[in-house]
């Protein structure tokens, strides 16, 4: 009786891929959500945004001008058009019509001619600094714009610098966003569908009733909880295959490093979720509570994990409690394996913390299943 | 002398808070016995089979099921007992097969399919068989958790109020198949608020308040109540129980058929009421039904039996 049965380990398997057979809901979901997420991400979000509206005010439409304003929708980011007066600049800015405005000053030819150096006043709308910040440093380039116009002893004079600064953008050379999100994507879809699923699978036994029957056969709680766990991990493996196969065939994604390799460290990770929304799912009294425990988690695995917002850029106790969660782990090992070609030894300082989690968690999954009504 | 009790449990307390469920109850039941668990909603039945199956813990008291000891032995005494839940706690996502199957498995049988069909075919269950156990009606549905319950041929039978919400063919159907299996040496313990139910146990134990009231064969139990009744025929007997209801001394009066029932523990003053009355009525005394009994203790629940 006592001890690990691997026959009634299969007996509440089979139940249980049975159920999930017979829930077509939830599998339409499984396989909706990776592809919707990943179409939404690969193509709606853009961490470098161009073709901002950009507002012109200016009154004398001379030569220099054009050239200036010729410049700045060359770099890509500025959509410019002119503007009648400050009240409509003012109102653009505050109703979020307008990003930027360009105030050039009045004579701005004859003061460039003189060399009294004249400044352009570009108004930008901070409040979501990451919108205008790469096309604000764009500006610093543009000054040597009117070079051909000007005698040569009015040009900016480039300073010759005794050293320059080259960078070599590595492992996503053209810098698509597309390609940072696909790898996190995989571990956030993970994420909801392996978490969410098994959160519901222990408490939805309490609240048909059915556990009162299970509890009084003899079933032991380590064979209930690996039986509910399996079909997920073949499920969270479906999703997998599925995001990488369309991030490869659409979105251009290389995979540099080993596959299988890849699919270990994910199994470890799928497993990690799993234990933890088991967890949940026998500390919580009802589906409503296990399914806030998991929204609770979830938040902190978006924005705390790398997913969002760059990792080292938080401060360090962001960071101590980032690592806590599998995903931050999850993240860098399908970033590394995928875009940079890690290999094992590379991904090792993250695949123990993701195993660590799990023990534990597991450990106090075991503690809490109640094996009695009380 | 114990060796032949299957139950036998002494002083059981349970209680939630400083609500006492089951309070101090002793209980015998010998093998082969069908034992009739009565009381009122909230006395403690569903408490006091959970604690003799190890689901619930006792706070105080002790015993043995089956020979095992009720708090150390509680996943042995498992493997032997069927329980039958209150609320049908089966897979309603599951066909009856696949049910039976899963608690085939889970309880390791060899021959699984064939134990399997062997239940199926002796409950009637296999014109449903391939059926989700959702789609199934109440009666088809308490038939499947019996089978499921029975599959691995257990010794002791729990069942919990079983046949609630019912229709009478099929209660009656299931109460042979429990006579059938009572035959066979299994012994059971079943809750139930129906009193034809009742009638049909060897032995019936009644509680209140988580205590034990009154036991005996149904025949012991209305003979020992010491209850008095009279039974009338004529006209208008809707009319004059509503009138005998409200006299003093009589604690019952209602209408079954053809028949006044009136029933209470004063003969002078059942005697009186009856005198009272217009006449046209003609009284005899008959014995005390089961049901007069119980409906006599649940109106004093806190009235201790001898």
């Amino acid at each position: 009786m006592n001890g690990f049965s691997f026959r009634r380990f299969l007996a509440v398997l089979r139940k249980e891929w049975i159920q999930v057979r017979r829930d077509p809901f939830t599998l339409r979901m499984i396989i909706a959500l990776p592809v919707m997420q990943l179409f939404l991400f690969g193509y709606a979000i853009n961490a470098d945004p161009k073709h901002l509206p950009t507002g012109l005010l200016a009154v004398d439409h001379s030569k220099y001008e054009r050239t200036v304003i010729a410049a700045l929708k060359n770099t890509g980011y500025y959509d410019i058009r002119p503007l009648d007066s400050e009240a409509e600049a003012e109102r653009g800015l505050a109703d979020g019509e307008l990003l930027f405005v360009v105030n050039i000053p009045p004579n701005f030819d004859r003061s460039v001619d003189r060399g009294e150096q004249p400044a352009i006043l570009m108004d930008a709308d901070a409040t979501d600094p990451s919108a205008i910040g790469n096309a604000a440093a764009a500006l610093a380039a543009l000054t040597s714009a009117l070079d051909r116009d000007l005698p040569p002893a009015a040009r900016s004079a480039p300073a010759r610098a005794p050293f320059q600064f080259e960078v070599h953008a590595r492992y996503n050379p053209e810098q698509l966003t597309v390609l940072n999100i696909v790898p996190g994507l995989i571990c956030i879809v993970l994420t909801i569908s392996t978490l969410f699923v098994t959160t519901l699978s222990i408490t939805r036994e309490t609240e048909r009733g059915t556990m009162e029957n299970l509890l009084a056969m003899p079933v032991r709680p380590i064979e209930v909880m690996l039986a509910k766990v399996v079909p997920y991990i073949v499920i969270g493996y479906a999703q997998v295959i599925l995001i990488v196969a369309i991030a490869v065939a659409v979105f251009g994604l290389p995979v540099r490093g080993s596959v299988a390799l890849l699919t270990l460290a994910l199994g470890l990770f799928i497993a990690s979720n799993l234990a933890l929304g088991i967890t949940f799912s026998t500390v919580a009294r009802n589906q409503m509570q296990a399914i806030q425990m998991a929204q609770f988690t979830l938040l902190p695995s978006f924005l705390l994990s790398g997913f969002m917002f760059p990792f080292k850029g938080m401060p360090a106790w962001a960071q101590w409690a980032g690592e806590l969660f599998p995903v931050t782990h999850a993240l860098r090992i399908v970033r590394g394996i995928l875009l940079k070609g890690n290999g094992f030894a590379e991904i090792a300082p993250d695949l123990w913390p993701i195993a660590v989690f799990t023990l534990a968690v597991t450990l106090v999954a075991t503690w809490s299943y109640r094996v009695t009504l009380d | 002398m114990t060796a032949d009790l299957v139950i036998d449990v002494r002083d059981l307390h349970k209680s939630y808070g400083t609500r006492k469920v089951v309070d101090g109850l002793t209980l015998a039941v010998k093998a082969g016995e069908i034992c009739g668990f009565l009381g009122a909603n909230g006395s403690g039945k569903t408490t006091t089979i959970r604690m003799l199956c190890g689901l619930v813990r006792p706070n105080g008291g002790g015993g043995t099921c089956l020979g095992l000891d009720i708090i150390r032995d509680a996943p042995r005494i498992r493997l032997q007992v069927g329980y039958m839940t209150q609320r049908f706690s089966f897979y309603e996502d599951l066909t009856v097969t696949e049910n039976l199957d899963f608690v085939a498995a889970v309880y390791e049988l060899d021959n699984r399919r064939e134990a399997v069909k062997a239940i199926i075919d002796r409950m009637g269950l296999a014109d449903r068989a391939g059926q989700l156990a959702g789609e199934l009606s109440g009666g088809w549905k308490q038939r499947l958790a019996l089978a499921a319950c029975v599959l691995h041929k257990p010794k002791l039978l729990l069942l919990d109020e079983p046949t609630a919400g019912v229709d009478a063919k099929a209660r009656r159907e299931f109460w042979d198949l429990i006579h059938d299996m009572a035959a066979d040496g299994l012994t059971v313990l079943v809750s139930t608020h129906y009193m034809d139910e009742a009638a049909r146990c060897g032995r019936i134990v009644y509680l209140s308040d988580g205590k034990l009231v009154v036991q005996g064969t149904p025949d012991e139990v209305a003979k020992g109540s010491g209850l008095i009744t009279f039974e009338a025929t004529g006209p208008n007997l809707d009319v004059a129980a509503r009138t005998l209801r409200k006299m003093p001394g009589v604690e019952s009066a209602a209408v079954f058929g053809s028949a006044l029932h009136i029933a209470g523990m004063d003969r002078a003053a059942l005697e009186r009421a009856i005198q009272s009355l217009d006449g046209g009525l003609a009284w005899h005394e008959v014995p005390p039904q089961l049901e007069d009994v119980f409906i006599h203790l649940l109106s004093q629940p806190d009235r201790p039996h001898a």
